[in-house]
């Protein structure tokens, strides 16, 4: 598990039903593309986030795959439409098989 | 050994072959990247946006997005970069748009496409050249 993996959502706290919010993620993540190589001229091998899943009370908002392209502290940002009240789970999957979860809560006004 | 004429001329030549292939070999693996996604169909150019900055200073941190109305899901190739596939965003029933944006890396001046996969199985494309001032692949 890469160090210090901290996962930061930005989801608003309440929305009207029906309404298309935007979500706002990110985490700190080397993503280590295993192109670089250290001083010795060794290649560092590649540890990157693959996946990302975001669920909204339990049906699929997005599930991106990242390659080795994508920078430190992979950010995205997408739209989600609102019916009820719920939770938004996000998943993210590490090349070394870590899970990194987080939720939010979204109130419908 | 004793070269004729002809002979150092066929082996210039061969010289010159070999060392276009990298080239050639690195621009046809992002074509192959992109025919591998749609199947070789054909793509048109409307209702899919893509935004990039012409210049980025830095290649480590390039912002793009998508934006393509119903679409099932949408891919970015970075046409220069050592492995041409950077993202794929598959979108979901509760997906409010289908419209995302990320930060990738770019190693050079290059040509960034992205390919959204329609939900009646047809392929729209968008590319954009983005110029790299300090690329973004270590090394």
């Amino acid at each position: 598990m890469a160090d210090n993996v901290k996962p930061r959502v930005k989801v608003p706290k309440s929305a009207k039903s029906g309404e298309v919010i935007t979500i706002k993620c990110l985490i700190t993540h080397p993503m280590e593309s295993g192109q670089r190589k250290d001083k010795d001229g060794n290649v560092i091998p590649r540890s990157i986030i693959n996946r990302l899943t975001c669920d909204l009370n339990g049906q699929n908002v997005i599930d991106v795959t990242l390659e080795a392209a994508i920078s430190t502290n992979p950010y995205f940002e997408f739209t989600a439409k609102v019916d009820a009240a719920g939770d938004f789970q996000f998943t993210w999957y590490d090349d070394d098989g870590s899970v990194y979860k987080e939720t939010k809560a979204i109130a419908v006004a | 050994m004793n070269l004729s004429r002809r002979d150092a001329l066929v082996l210039a030549m061969g010289g010159v072959a070999a060392s276009m292939v990298p080239f050639a070999a690195m621009a046809s693996a992002a074509d192959d990247a992109i025919a591998a996604f749609t199947g070789g169909a054909e793509t048109s150019a409307d209702g899919i946006k893509l935004d990039a900055p012409e210049i980025a200073e830095n290649g480590n941190g390039v912002p793009v997005g998508v934006d393509a109305p119903g679409a099932v899901s949408i891919v970015i190739f970075a046409t220069g970069n050592p492995t041409p596939a950077v993202v794929t965003f598959n979108f979901g029933p509760a997906a409010g748009s289908q419209s995302a944006s990320t930060r990738i890396r770019l190693s050079k001046t290059q040509d960034v496409v992205a390919v959204a996969k329609m939900a009646d199985g047809s392929f729209k494309r968008a590319s954009a050249t983005v110029k790299v001032t300090i690329g973004g692949c270590g090394g």
